[in-house]
């Protein structure tokens, strides 16, 4: 039952932020790379005012799997670094709580890349 | 025919069709709901296999990008992207879709300037404007300290 719930909750928060994103497409015509751009640093924004991890205390990856929670990610990463390290932390934090997501995706595109087959222009 | 910027607004509103709005978004809800709560079912897999509170949103990241960028390369996901719109874009596959698409499509113009220097087309905006906002909360949070 507690799984069903969890699940439950990821998908219904996880769809809402993804709607707000399609209509910020629809009405806006921003872009789809000014969307992303944007939903990273309102996550930072959010992350840092602290609202953002209660929501993905919530929700769970309902909250964190969304660009949002990769901002949010970055500021709490600041905001540890900062404690530990002080001004120096401002500039190491941030890469340092989002380097997984980040590696992940530049060695398996480059992985991907290389094993596909290149199209003709 | 003398028309104000207004008028021409309102007629070439009429004019172009409808805005499917509402499917858009019905499709943007249910794929985006979809994948994170195929993250949720992640995230609780690894914590059964004992993966740390802090661990496992990570490895539901690594496993989602890994997927979605095999996905990309089969082609696969930007056919869905087509239909879920941002359903596919918000989630951090969305990310992982902007670093290998763009990667995959420039291969030809070469290893360097080609395929790797193009996984920034999208992800490296992304990456420069959220990192500066992360770096001036963190020059906020420290003198927040001093005083």
């Amino acid at each position: 039952m507690q799984v069903l719930t969890a699940l439950v909750k990821a998908f219904l928060v996880g769809g809402a932020l993804c709607a707000a994103g399609q209509l910020l497409i629809d009405r806006t015509r921003l872009t789809p790379a000014r969307i992303l751009t944007s939903y990273v640093v309102a996550g930072v924004v959010l992350g840092g005012l602290g609202l953002y991890p209660k929501l993905v205390e919530f929700a769970g990856a309902g909250a964190s799997v969304p660009l949002l929670g990769f901002g949010s990610l970055l500021a709490q990463g600041v905001r540890r670094a900062v404690a530990q390290q002080g001004l120096l932390g401002a500039l190491t934090g941030g890469f340092t709580a989002a380097s997984a997501g980040i590696t992940a995706a530049l060695f398996f595109s480059l992985l991907a890349a290389l094993a596909a087959k290149s199209k003709a222009k | 025919m003398k028309m104000t910027p207004e008028e021409y607004g309102e007629l070439a509103r009429q004019a172009s069709p409808p805005s499917p709005t509402g499917k858009n978004l019905a499709m943007a809800f249910l794929v985006g709901g979809g994948i994170c709560m195929l993250g949720e079912g992640l995230r609780l897999c690894y914590r059964a296999l004992g993966a740390t509170e802090q661990n496992a949103p990570t490895l539901v990241s690594v496993t989602l990008v890994a997927l979605a960028v095999a996905l990309t390369g089969l082609g696969v996901y930007d056919k869905l992207a087509k239909v879920a719109g941002a359903g596919t874009l918000v989630p951090i596959t969305g990310f992982a879709n902007a670093v290998a698409s763009p990667s995959i499509e420039f291969k030809s113009e070469g290893l360097v300037l080609g395929l790797a220097a193009k996984m920034f087309l999208i992800a490296g905006p992304v990456l420069v404007y959220g990192t500066a906002a992360s770096v001036a909360y963190g020059v906020l949070v420290w003198l927040w300290g001093l005083f």
